[in-house]
């Protein structure tokens, strides 16, 4: 995602560029404080590390490769500010010394590729950190977690700046659903390379991940899976900002069958839903009037309806079984 | 030669290139000229440019698909209808990232990779950031070396993961080549220190930019800015 000069147009790349400059420099002065004589080599080798691992490409969906971000990975080792600032310098360097990534792009590049999923994944992993138990698996599923989200707060960021400064008139929908879907995927590789990473290093050098810094010894070596529960409530959260907040950007048009339909002509046969009137026909609650908050509110409760009616299905099959003592 | 005279010109170029209009072709076309003409004064082989240049493919392809999904007014092209504000958008995206790219990679093949680093330094980038920059740049080949070694390993042992599936032993080996080095670069850091490192490398044979350098630096922007003026006030 290192975008090339021309990308976007001079005002997103001048604002883009003041807003990474400040937060940088901001990152900068923390830096300072925290950063001993030990810890400059540390954050040498996880640029280049970064470095290295973004030059790797896997495959996600037909024709498409995605590579490592590593912003996530490199705040959870060293802390966010650190994180930041040695995301910043592999994109500076991969600009100035590969050429890849353009010279004016350094603005948005610099915010999409570094601050964005570094202080966003970091702030998604100490969400989840809380949540999840205090224990060395708990440090890796959050960072499993954090590096899905942080790809994918990434993806977002560059789709908002091109609805503000695109150079061609291709639609915010469009590109938003293209990037967001793709790393979505993306997402994936990323989050499982970079729990693996850190549970590796968190087996022979806890002292290196500084995001794991409050547990002692015996919860480090607590490397029990995440229980059922955990993962049925994470689920659940992730459900939910599906079903209230991604969907609003869902795009309006029509469906394959609706489209043909349309197309062919016999769209009018169609006669109305015996339930057209409900309170949440078409995925809007009636008698609100907002419309984005009528769409989550249908969306929270239609995932939280379907979760009600799944668990009492799959309990209901689990105590018939139990009960048959010849099935087992 | 010094490396800040450098970056500034080619960060000045670029910023003129992505300033150009996008419908002064002519513009374009005499950068173009102009590179070439910096590519030959620097004996650079054409064929090392052309090679670098194809990193910028994959978001010139994405600029290929731009007029076919487009709004706006639409024309026909070979039988093809395509949007015109698209054909535009791809253009200016396409021209625009060539050149960049060409720019930087004129700007990479003639300044090494610790001269450029100083080069920032020299131009008041925070000593936090250089510093760290330095040993990132040593540390890539440290990295390179233990990744060859743990390959020629597994692959003596016979595994050869490729898929996504496999990913877990990739990956693991991931975090292992991270602690290895790290400790290796520990020793290093600590031999330095013993050494009597204070914490800024020294300057062997960094040589400092001369009036000339500086000279050539305006000269070259300056081309590259009045015709990039020019094109904005004749479009």
């Amino acid at each position: 995602m290192h975008a090339p000069d021309g990308f976007l147009n001079a005002g997103t790349a001048v604002a883009t560029g003041a807003v990474s400059l400040g937060t940088v420099g901001l990152a900068l002065r923390q830096v300072r404080e925290r950063l001993k004589d030990k810890a400059v080599p540390l954050a040498g080798i996880t640029a280049a590390f970064v470095f290295a691992a973004q030059m790797f490409n896997f495959p996600v969906a037909a024709g498409t490769t995605g590579h490592l971000l590593g912003a996530a990975l490199a705040a959870i080792l060293l802390g966010p500010s650190v994180g930041v600032v040695v995301v910043t310098i592999v994109v500076v360097v991969q600009s100035l010394v590969f050429a890849d990534g353009g010279l004016t792009a350094l603005g948005y590049n610099i915010l999409n590729m570094a601050i964005v999923p570094a202080y966003g994944g970091y702030a998604v992993f100490r969400l989840f950190r809380r949540v999840l138990p205090k224990t060395g698996g708990g440090v890796i599923g959050a960072t499993f977690l954090a590096a899905w989200a942080s790809v994918v707060m990434s993806s977002m960021a560059f789709s908002v700046e091109w609805l503000f400064g695109a150079t061609a008139p291709v639609s915010f929908d469009a590109v938003f659903a293209a990037m967001v879907g793709v790393h979505v995927l993306i997402g994936a590789g990323e989050a499982i390379i970079s729990a693996t990473a850190v549970g590796a290093v968190l087996a022979s050098r806890a002292d290196l991940v500084s995001g794991a810094a409050d547990l002692n010894r015996r919860q480090l070596g607590d490397r029990r899976r995440v229980r059922t529960r955990t993962f049925a409530i994470a689920a659940l959260m992730v459900s939910l900002v599906f079903a209230a907040i991604v969907s609003q950007f869902a795009i309006d048009d029509p469906d394959g069958l609706e489209r043909v339909a349309e197309d062919t002509g016999f769209a009018e046969s169609g006669s109305e839903h015996a339930l057209a009137d409900s309170i949440f026909a078409d995925y809007a609650t009636s008698g609100v009037g907002n419309e984005p908050l009528s769409l989550a509110i249908a969306g929270a409760v239609g995932t939280l309806v379907t979760l009600a009616v799944a668990s009492g299905i799959f309990i209901g099959v689990r105590e018939r079984r139990s009960r048959d003592p010849a099935t087992v | 030669m010094a490396a800040e005279p450098k970056i500034v010109a080619a960060f000045l170029t670029v910023v003129a290139i992505a300033l150009t209009p996008r419908e002064a072709i002519w513009a374009f076309g005499v950068y173009a000229v102009l590179l070439v003409a910096l590519v030959r004064i620097a004996r650079i082989p054409y064929g090392f440019v052309m090679t670098r240049l194809v990193a910028v493919a994959p978001f010139v392809v994405f600029a290929l698909f731009i007029p076919f999904v487009a709004g706006g007014e639409r024309t026909e092209v070979i039988g093809v209808s395509v949007s015109i504000e698209g054909l535009w958008g791809a253009w200016n995206i396409y021209a625009k990232a060539l050149l960049g790219a060409s720019v930087s990679i004129l700007l990479t093949a003639t300044t090494e990779v610790s001269d450029v680093v100083r080069g920032l330094g020299v131009l008041r980038v925070p000593a936090v950031l250089t510093s760290i920059a330095l040993f990132m740049v040593r540390y890539l080949e440290l990295i390179a070396d233990e990744l060859g070694r743990m390959r020629v390993a597994m692959s003596a042992r016979g595994y050869d993961p490729r898929w996504l599936s496999q990913v877990r032993p990739i990956a693991n080996s991931a975090g292992a080549l991270f602690v290895r080095s790290y400790e290796r670069g520990e020793r290093v850091h600590a031999a330095m220190l013993s050494r009597g490192f204070s914490g800024t490398m020294p300057a062997l044979r960094h040589p400092t930019a001369t009036a000339t350098n500086w000279y050539a630096v305006i000269l070259v922007t300056g081309a590259f800015w009045v015709i990039a003026v020019g094109a904005m006030v004749v479009a």
